[in-house]
């Protein structure tokens, strides 16, 4: 079938082409009507923004929960921390997302008043974090538990306290460990914010949703659509090589695809 | 490689059209000819458009269209003079209606689809029986009488309708700004007016009048303010079968003619209706009553021309 492209250069409002097709975002139409573009674009950005504050969220409070799910037992305290941890990742990745979603929109709202001045895009991007948080953490785990008992017993034998032994030579270790499975998180929580629909905040799906019943022009408006979000997911995945390559220490890691580094 | 393919869509399209040329010189209505041969007609409808199509359980469908579909194919069965008239009942989405009738997976579609110029191009629209005008509802103590009051205030409507595109239109021709929010599906949209995170819910006023039956509190809400927008809901038939659409036509005129027409939307939309026995009450629009007295199968653009 035959693709009509000139949909985007359509004016949001009555249906008509535009004079140009970015006419409203840079103002190059005077005082024109908003095109199809335009809302495309500006879609994209509200992804983009729900994704990058979830995979904040996400990344700063998984480092930590997984960090506390290491903690060693010589306390009170530290076994309280490590409870906590566990008890975080397993009530945020056993509720499917898009139901994180609804309980923060919805239900914990009428408990928590001040969470209703919350715009939804906030409280979406808390249930992202939050889900992503509990997987991302399981990573951070695995990656401190993968390294030899001897680093943390040389690190004790050196009369480093449990916080320098992490900061100084189990997290520098562990977290470049882990960058492979965080790039494949980052780039799930780029698809996983497409559930912010539901809750009305205006971003790609739900202006597919909305722009395809108004065009009738399904097929290119989903194929543009699809198209933003693997851009979007591949650019975290380029990203995250750059800085897998420049944290990089040669022969730090036994494990290295690099070929020079092989031998 | 272009060039090799151009002759061949020439030579199916100048097939296409050899064949098409004496069926419909011809045959009279492919869609007549297929339901005295088979024997049966294939229905669309909704699952949970109530009160016009929708159903009640057991693959059982009934409704405001359904209804008269039923009596439209009753007399259409008679002026076939055939003795009996399976009706298939076929399940159609927003999304899939359009196609399905273009297809000839179903005949006739009895659901609410609005009859515009888009549409059109497509398929054949019978004439109007119901006319849609979009509303507002808002809670009962919230003093809003009209859009007006609006301005600023957070307005909730259905993603994938056309309430949004008209809530723009508004804001752009007065000057004002909504702060609109979406629900996913209707009942979404509902939800967040009763939980105060909109303060108006705009949409089509039978489906707010189905929320508000629904809801926890019917007297807690009330529909309020000038009409929106206006659009007809029509049956949707093929589009290359004016003998069908005729027949379908004739069958509604006698429907109306008979003084049908007020019972049926007593029972549909005044009564208690099944599976819950709930109480739509939408009252009787003039523009309604005025598409059962001249009946025509104008599309929405007649409507809001001004």
């Amino acid at each position: 079938m035959a693709l009509d492209l000139g949909v985007f250069c359509k004016s949001t409002l009555d249906g008509e082409a535009v004079e140009h097709c970015f006419s409203s975002i840079f103002g190059l139409g005077q005082n024109a009507d908003p095109s199809y573009l335009d809302w495309l674009m500006k879609a994209w950005g509200w992804t983009l923004a729900v994704a990058g504050l979830g995979l904040a969220i996400a990344l700063i409070l998984g480092a930590l929960m997984g960090t506390l799910r290491t903690l060693p037992d010589n306390g009170k305290v530290s076994r309280l921390l490590v409870r906590l941890s566990t008890a975080w990742v397993e009530l945020f990745r056993n509720i499917p997302v898009l139901v994180q979603v609804f309980l923060w929109y919805h239900v914990i709202p009428a408990f928590v008043l001040p969470l209703k001045a919350l715009p939804s895009y906030w409280l979406v991007s808390i249930a992202l974090g939050f889900f992503t948080s509990a997987r991302i953490a399981e990573q951070v785990r695995a990656g401190i538990q993968s390294l030899p008992s001897g680093q943390r017993a040389a690190a004790t034998a050196l009369g480093l306290t449990t916080f320098q032994t992490y900061r100084y030579v189990i997290l520098p270790m562990a977290l470049r460990i882990v960058i492979p499975p965080l790039t494949s998180e980052s780039m799930n929580a780029i698809k996983n914010s497409s559930v912010a629909f539901a809750v009305s905040v205006p971003e790609l799906t739900l202006f597919a949703m909305q722009a395809q019943e108004e065009t009738s022009h399904g097929v290119e408006i989903y194929l543009a659509v699809t198209g933003l979000y693997a851009l979007s997911a591949f650019a975290v995945n380029r990203v995250m090589a750059l800085i897998e390559k420049r944290s990089r220490i040669p022969g730090f890691i036994a494990a290295s695809n690099d070929a020079s580094l092989a031998h | 490689m272009k060039n090799k393919k151009f002759p061949m869509i020439f030579v199916t399209s100048a097939l296409v059209a050899g064949l098409m040329a004496p069926i419909s010189s011809q045959a009279a209505s492919a869609t007549l000819d297929k339901i005295k041969s088979s024997g049966a007609v294939t229905m669309g409808v909704r699952e949970s458009s109530i009160p016009m199509s929708y159903t009640t359980g057991d693959s059982r469908f009934d409704g405001y269209h359904v209804e008269i579909c039923r009596m439209i194919l009753g007399d259409i069965k008679d002026k076939l003079g055939m003795s009996t008239l399976r009706i298939n009942y076929q399940p159609v989405t927003s999304q899939n209606r359009v196609p399905l009738v273009q297809n000839g997976t179903v005949d006739i579609e009895c659901g609410t689809t609005t009859n515009n110029t888009a549409r059109a191009k497509d398929v054949g629209f019978a004439n109007t029986l119901y006319v849609e005008e979009v509303r507002i509802a808002v809670k009962a103590n919230s003093g809003i009488t009209s859009i007006s009051q609006l301005a600023g205030k957070k307005v909730a409507t259905t993603t994938g309708t056309t309430s949004v595109q008209l809530l723009r239109k508004h804001e752009k021709a007065n000057g004002v700004n909504f702060d609109e929010v979406f629900g996913k599906d209707h009942a979404d949209s509902f939800l967040l007016l009763e939980s105060g995170r909109a303060d108006a819910f705009v949409m089509d006023g039978s489906i707010l009048a189905g929320n508000i039956a629904n809801s926890k509190n019917p007297k807690d809400y009330k529909i309020v303010g000038e009409v929106l927008s206006t659009e007809p809901i029509a049956i949707m038939v093929p589009k290359n079968d004016p003998e069908f659409k005729a027949a379908v036509n004739a069958a509604i005129a006698k429907i109306v003619a008979n003084g049908k027409m007020p019972g049926l939307w007593n029972k549909w939309f005044l009564s208690p209706i099944p599976p819950k026995n709930i109480v739509v009450g939408l009252e009787l629009s003039p523009a309604t009553k005025n598409a059962w007295a001249n009946l025509n199968d104008k599309p929405a653009e007649d409507y809001n021309k001004k």
